[in-house]
């Protein structure tokens, strides 16, 4: 005979307000099989923890019900609790009775009744409960970064110097990422890639660093401390380990008319290129789409003239596969494209540029050495308008409803910029709010408005007007003055809203963790745990998180770092017990489980089994490997005779919840 | 075509080829067309059939057979071929152990709708250049060949067999068929027109479980159905409610692995459209994850057990919505 207890927390008023717990103790203690029921004010309190553990020593408790907060807070607590005074921790259950009932209930009566059905659940799902033991498995002792920016060059540079080997894994041919690109660096003014190169050189000098670049992740298996990761190295037709990064073959590459994705097309490139002077690794990589040699095959300028044979036409991409501990996402932002915005004429004026491209306009390496003028002239621009928010804090479908919180920094920096380099040059800046919390940003701001006298005007742009002799006419509304405003401007710079890589989705589904409705990786506690996912052995680091600046994403990346080392360092992880198993009378051997399996836990062999008629009959039979299983049940559903079964959440429990709550 | 089949099939079993033929008998009357499993040359020419009455798919059967020693002959017509295919699959018949010669089709008679006529005492069914004549104990009877098509052939989805060792007579094609016509006008009713039908027809259902022993998707070693510790395992029919769910449950756990023969409508005794449930399922996988057909072949991963990242969120499902 069961001998269940039953304790109803108040959590202080956040369960006590809404839900009757005494009325619930009360109603629960008739259940089948329970002899104690109980409420105490913060069942999670060492003294509410003492409560449970007495009445499981007191009353022989065969099973406990928490009624309580969601599982995800505090089963483990109580779990401990339990084992610690010799009651297996699988013979406890969580009622979930405040965020899925207190908390979003208004009405006392109704949230009571709501609890008391949660509770009956809990309760008609101990019965059934079975005792469990936990295995261990091994981790392995290296961790991947995917993406190779600032996010992902710090937390690989924190993870190697704890001393555990780290692969970067970046889709470009070089790392460096979205930094590379940027002039100068708010609130200091420093430059970017004055502080950021050095880091660069330092991660492929360090022996515990692995970078793969031009590779993509195509796919990941495993799990917390056993991920198996293939790793798809692009054809670069450039053999990575002969090439000196000479240049040769980019100077004499006789296809010169390829846009220059670094500069952000403003320039060319030839079709084999090193996408910038301080790149790494400084290997050439050949573009397939313009090259004339792999085109028609008419060509091959660069194999002659490379002294090292470093060229290959031949290649192609390679797979390899690789295990980790734990995995690391950091693959950033990129501006949107704002040719949806009609309104900014952006696709049919040159002289309408994203802040990106004046951030590549302005840098000594840039199209125009550094020097500040008009696309399309190649004049001096004597008047500029920056337009802030475009596509951030958007309630339409063409751009983001979130604030892309990095737009009036770096807006700032550029009317700084500019204004110093050129006082003679007019800046008007329009926009909705400024925001600028943060170390010393609200001073650089300031800075901007009071010392370099940039135009700051509340209020948007309506019309960007291309005019036929070259000056452009913005159109916008003053709304402190109340009045409409024309401005003759030789530019216009429209500060984009930023969205994660297009590559985090699919990859976001390789890995099982979770995004939110604008592809952002979604952090496993908002304000507890903002580096992880909820996935195990997911780690989060910069912007592919939500929108940030450097110093932030710096931040967040040792922060990741360091939650990547916490667990490198263990020899292995306590599994879960919560695994499936198949019935093998049962299994017809159909494979069903096998293909929906996400682990590759699931294996078949023949096996001989006794018939009602005394003969033997060999049939295929499923077997599960419990050290793989991750409990995630999806073969249970798979199955279609029910042979396949999972420990701690059996169809048989569900079915005695399910009925408890019909009943 | 039968006398070439019983021919083809002595030869067979005297080159050692096989040792045994599953083919069809006459059953109780004459035009109970029944699977059956001949040993012999003489049992062949003694009771094998194969005529216009002969709609019984014998796929399910190879599960069994192909488990015994030796060979199996068995005869498959296209609509069979995707049944034995998906067991192929899902590991559940030896290939090896199984000799396919594929025959024509249907379209096939459904003694049924002969009957519907008011015409009793069949004793022979023969079919006089689409004019069916029918010898009863009362005398002699016609009714047009076209009237008397059997439900499932009426919208055959296909002519072409998809696996087998030799072929008699002439291959087809896959056709393309009218099977989703009904579904569409389900789904063109209000929820609770369509509630009634359902409730209308499943209603009828007295729990013969003729649908899931003739179905060959269903071969679980142990059924849910028989299960007791499955939770929904076989009951007395308290209430109407229980048939409703059994055929919903079934319907569910042959999703995605349903090939469409029909045999689940034909052997109902109550003549409930227990395909139209199939078939929607179908129809949907069609619509929401691009064209399958189970058993078309036995390497492809079936949508519903297959994850791709484009798939249809499931949300798409919901938005669809029931009103």
């Amino acid at each position: 005979m069961q001998r269940i207890g039953v304790f109803v927390c108040h959590c202080g008023t956040n369960i006590a307000a809404t839900v009757d717990v005494k009325a619930v103790a009360e109603a629960l203690s008739h259940e089948p099989g329970v002899v104690i029921s109980q409420d105490y004010q913060y069942m999670c309190s060492e003294s509410g923890q003492d409560l449970v553990k007495n009445a499981i020593k007191e009353h022989k408790l065969t099973g406990v019900v928490v009624c309580s907060c969601s599982p995800r807070m505090h089963e483990n607590t109580f779990r401990k609790a339990a084992a610690s005074v010799g009651l297996n921790p699988y013979l406890v259950e969580i009622a979930n009775i405040r965020e899925q009932c207190s908390w979003i209930h208004k009405d006392i009566a109704s949230a009571t009744d709501k609890a008391v059905i949660l509770g009956k659940a809990a309760v008609a799902k101990v019965h059934l409960n079975a005792p469990l033991t936990a295995g261990e498995s091994p981790v392995v002792k290296r961790a991947l970064v995917i993406g190779g920016g600032i996010a992902g060059i710090q937390t690989a540079l924190d993870i190697a110097e704890a001393g555990f080997d780290v692969d970067i894994v970046e889709k470009e041919p070089t790392i460096g990422g979205k930094m590379a690109q940027i002039d100068k660096t708010f609130p200091t003014l420093d430059c970017a890639a004055c502080i950021l190169t050095p880091k660069m050189v330092e991660a492929a000098q360090n022996e515990h660093i692995t970078i793969h670049s031009f590779s993509e992740v195509s796919d990941v298996k495993g799990f917390v401390g056993n991920f198996t990761v293939t790793i798809k190295k692009k054809a670069r037709y450039v053999d990575e380990t002969k090439c000196t990064g000479c240049g040769l073959c980019t100077e004499k590459c006789p296809m010169k008319k390829v846009p220059n994705e670094f500069n952000m097309g403003l320039d060319n490139r030839t079709a084999v290129y090193i996408p910038f002077a301080q790149a790494v690794p400084k290997v050439a990589t050949i573009d397939p789409n313009y090259c004339m040699m792999l085109k028609n095959g008419k060509c091959g300028i660069c194999s002659k003239v490379c002294s090292v044979g470093a060229i290959d036409y031949k290649q192609t991409d390679r797979f390899i596969e690789q295990k980790y501990g734990a995995i690391v996402v950091a693959t950033g932002f990129n501006p949107i494209k704002p040719d949806k915005y009609n309104e900014f004429a952006y696709s049919i004026c040159p002289d309408v540029v994203t802040s990106l491209e004046l951030e590549r306009l302005m840098n000594a390496a840039g199209p125009n050495g550094g020097t500040l003028l008009r696309p399309s002239d190649k004049t001096h621009p004597h008047t500029i308008v920056f337009v802030q928010c475009v596509g951030s804090r958007c309630d339409d479908e063409k751009g983001k409803p979130y604030c892309s919180k990095i737009c009036c920094m770096y807006t700032a920096k550029h009317a700084m910029l500019i204004r110093e380099k050129y006082p003679d040059t007019e800046v008007y800046v329009f926009y909705i709010d400024v925001r600028t919390p943060g170390k010393n940003f609200d001073e650089f701001y300031r800075r901007a408005v009071e010392q370099y006298g940039v135009h700051y005007i509340k209020g948007m742009v309506g019309k960007v007007m291309p005019r036929s002799d070259g000056k452009i006419d913005v159109q916008a509304s003053d709304l402190l003055s109340n009045e409409q405003l024309h401005i003759n401007a030789d530019m216009v710079v429209l500060a984009t809203a930023i969205e994660p890589d297009k590559t985090a989705r699919p990859l976001a589904t390789m890995l099982t963790t979770q995004m939110d409705t604008n592809d952002f990786f979604t952090e496993a506690h908002p304000k507890l745990r903002p580096v992880e996912s909820a996935t195990a052995g997911i780690i989060l680091s910069g912007a592919c998180q939500g929108p940030k600046d450097i110093p932030e994403t710096v931040a967040q990346a040792s922060a990741a770092a360091a939650k990547a080392i916490g667990l490198l360092v263990k020899n292995s992880i306590t599994c879960n017990p919560c695994v499936a198993h198949s019935d093998e009378l049962m299994c017809n051997g159909c494979s069903s489980c096998e293909k929906v399996c996400p682990y590759g836990a699931i294996t078949y062999q023949d096996k001989e089994f006794r018939m009602p008629d005394r003969t033997t009959a060999v049939r295929r039979v499923a077997s599960v490997n419990p050290a793989v299983c991750q409990g995630c049940g999806a073969c249970t559903v798979a199955c279609p005779s029910g042979a396949m079964d999972l420990n701690g959440f059996s169809n048989s429990q569900i079915m005695a919840e399910v009925d408890a709550i019909c009943k | 075509m039968q006398e070439a089949m019983i021919k083809r099939a002595k030869e067979l079993l005297a080159d050692g080829t096989v040792n045994r033929v599953m083919g069809w008998k006459k059953g109780e009357f004459a035009y109970d067309i029944t699977p059956a499993v001949f040993d012999t040359a003489e049992e062949l020419e003694q009771d094998f059939v194969c005529d216009d009455l002969t709609q019984a798919n014998v796929s399910k059967y190879l599960i069994k057979e192909s488990r015994k020693e030796g060979r199996i002959l068995a005869f498959l017509k296209p609509c069979d071929t995707y049944s034995f295919n998906q067991l192929i699959k899902e590991h559940r018949i030896i290939r090896e152990n199984v000799y396919v010669i594929g025959i024509p089709g249907g379209p096939k008679i459904d003694v049924e709708k002969i009957k519907a006529k008011g015409i009793t005492g069949i004793l022979s069914v023969k079919n006089e250049d689409y004019t069916l004549k029918i010898e009863t104990i009362y005398g002699t009877e016609t009714m047009p060949f076209y009237e008397a098509i059997s439900g499932k052939c009426e919208s055959c989805k296909s002519k072409k067999h998809v696996v087998y060792d030799e072929l008699m007579g002439e291959e087809g094609d896959v056709l393309d068929s009218n099977r989703f016509d009904m579904v569409e006008k389900l789904e063109n009713m209000t929820a609770q027109e369509r509630y009634d039908f359902w409730r209308g027809e499943l209603s009828k259902c007295i729990r013969c479980n003729a649908c899931r022993n003739v179905c060959p998707a269903c071969t679980c070693e142990s059924c849910v159905f028989d299960n007791p510790a499955s939770g929904i395992s076989q009951k007395a029919a308290a209430d109407s409610f229980e048939e409703n769910m059994f055929h919903i449950i079934r319907a569910f756990h042959v999703a995605g692995r349903c090939t469409d023969c029909g045999e689940c409508s034909r052997v109902c005794p109550q003549n409930i459209p227990l395909h139209l449930l199939n078939r929607k399922f179908i129809k949907d996988i069609n619509s929401l994850y691009g064209e399958y057909q189970a058993g078309a072949d036995t390497t492809s991963r079936a949508p519903l057990t297959d994850y791709k990242a484009d798939d249809c969120e499931p949300s798409v499902v919901h938005e669809r919505g029931a009103e």
